[in-house]
């Protein structure tokens, strides 16, 4: 076993070797512009593009004439959520989305409501699902889209889509999610899902960075979209620029892959996942695990360690790559928004871990995480004043904190 | 983030961690911070009655690797001072000496506030410590 080890797969995803391998040949001498029509060069790179949209679509359920090619999930989330709201202005102006939702979402849509659109932020119930009811209560005649994350990149929780899609089915409004973290982990279907718009990325499913791709339903609704970077119409004029042919094959490429084994890595990932939440839970008290373990991504798992702080944490076992929900470094020191929306108190918020499992963690990684973090924790816990106060039987709500 | 060497040392080996008895009439005790805020220090001195320095000083810090090294400096510098001498550490002197950066200024702020505290609940102590029936 080598470290330091890579346990951040929700931030990034290593290349798989059979990516890299598919792409070589488009980085050297097959490097053609896809949109060149009169010679060979061009020929051989549309060929290679045109396969890696079969590949995406056939992932996700889609036609490969519905695939936008980008530069990744923050441009795809950019292009659906302001597409929309600029080609449907005359329809609405209401958008609605949840409070866990990535920045790339949270910030497109305040960036609207300077533009005049009314956003609505859905609260999320304590396991990190959003309220059916209250997205029903939510739309109004002038809502135009709906987005709703498909899995979330800190706590892994996987939303109800299906009925969300349902739902805006029935009531006329547009349905887009940011399916960054769920797309080649769990089976995600654009027909079955009832989803109209879906963003994608390659570097979270094994594939290089600065590519990912966005759905775009053309029958029943035809979504239509006002194109935010203008040019020379490629995309179907939806989304100009040369396109990045390499990348493009290596998305493809990951897609491929994900396809054939998301069902077997999905049950060995949740088996360690398991193995290692129930050892901290077993091993450790005043454990909490945040969010939905029913409805979650098999390679998440997001824990807070009471008593401990979070970056503290990360400092000890710096030979593992994690994330943590405290956020002591950043200039707010905000803890994790993800978390509080769960109504998590801000100190298990900074007192929280994440954990991505991936294609190529092994067991044996696994197991030296969950000691290693055993050992700083109970460390941790010796220093911490907090442990020892709730030790002594006190009740720290009831603590008048000089809150600095 | 990069922490300096004295940072990590600190981390790895902090001193004078543990707790002294807060009924004890020469121990003070200053707790600052919350836990909301992701920072909670404990700090307590125990002075020698008949000359007025410090002879033991003890922490426990609920925080980051800064805000433990912080307050595990700062029992390394309250040991052999004068109550006086102690007043005059000034959370400056804990960011030279541990290379903070900016944004973990706040956990110097905060140790130098522990030993104020510390101090001061010492002095509110000690002042009628003949009565007996003082407590923490």
């Amino acid at each position: 076993m080598q470290t330091p080890i890579y346990l951040d797969n929700h931030a990034t995803t290593p290349m798989d070797p059979r990516v890299l391998e598919a792409m070589l040949p488009y980085l050297g001498a097959r490097f053609g512009n896809a949109a060149s029509r009169n010679h060979s060069f061009g020929w051989e790179a549309e060929e290679a593009v045109e396969k890696a949209r079969e590949q995406v679509a056939s992932l996700i359920g889609a036609n490969k004439k519905e695939i936008v090619f980008t530069s990744g999930a923050t441009e795809s989330n950019n292009l659906a959520i302001k597409g929309v709201a600029e080609m449907y202005a005359e329809r609405g102006n209401h958008i609605i989305t949840a409070a866990t939702e990535h920045k790339a979402v949270l910030d497109t849509c305040k960036r609207l409501e300077k533009h005049g659109c009314k956003v609505t932020y859905l609260p999320l119930k304590p396991d990190g699902l959003i309220d059916l009811d209250q997205l029903r209560e939510a739309i109004t005649d002038k809502t135009i889209l709906v987005t709703i994350m498909y899995a979330n990149n800190e706590i892994g929780v996987i939303q109800p889509v299906r009925e969300i899609g349902a739902i805006c089915k029935e009531r006329g409004v547009l349905f887009h999610t940011d399916a960054t973290q769920a797309v080649g982990k769990v089976p995600v279907n654009v027909i079955k899902d009832n989803v109209d718009l879906l963003s994608l990325s390659g570097h979270k499913m094994y594939g290089p960075k600065g590519v990912g791709a966005l759905y775009v339903r053309r029958k029943s609704p035809r979504v239509q979209l006002t194109a935010q970077i203008d040019g020379g119409g490629h995309e179907r004029g939806m989304r100009s620029g040369t396109l990045n042919v390499p990348g493009i094959v290596g998305l493809g490429k990951a897609c491929e892959l994900c396809q054939q084994e998301m069902e077997a890595e999905g049950k060995r990932l949740g088996g360690l996942r398991d193995k290692l939440m129930n050892r901290l839970t077993s091993e450790l008290d005043e454990v909490f695990v945040n969010g939905s373990l029913e409805h979650r991504l098999p390679n998440n798992l997001n824990i807070s360690f009471a008593y401990v702080e979070g970056e503290s944490l990360l400092m000890g076992i710096h030979d593992i790559a994690v994330s943590s929900g405290s956020a002591c470094t950043s200039a707010t020191l905000e803890p994790s928004y993800v978390l509080k929306a769960l109504g998590k108190g801000d100190d298990l918020a900074h007192s929280s871990i994440r954990f991505g499992l991936g294609r190529f963690t092994t067991e044996e990684e696994v197991d030296y995480a969950a000691e290693s973090i055993i050992r700083i924790v109970n460390k941790l816990r010796e220093l911490s004043p907090l442990y020892e106060l709730v030790k002594e039987g006190v009740d720290l709500t009831k603590i008048e904190w000089a809150a600095h | 983030m990069a922490y300096s060497d004295k940072v990590l040392d600190h981390y790895n080996n902090p001193r004078n961690v543990g707790s002294l008895d807060k009924k004890d009439p020469y121990v003070g005790t200053g707790m600052v911070g919350a836990p909301e805020c992701g920072d909670v220090m404990k700090l307590q001195v125990k002075v020698d009655p008949a000359t007025g320095v410090i002879e033991e000083a003890k922490f426990k810090t609920f925080g980051c690797g800064s805000a433990i090294a912080s307050s595990s400096l700062a029992t390394e510098w309250l040991k052999g001072k004068s109550v006086d001498e102690a007043l005059a550490i000034k959370n400056t002197d804990i960011v030279n000496e541990l290379a903070l950066p900016p944004v973990k200024i706040h956990c110097s702020v905060l140790a130098e506030d522990a030993i104020k505290a510390a101090i001061a609940d010492y002095k509110a102590k000690s002042g009628v410590r003949d009565d007996a029936a003082v407590s923490a």
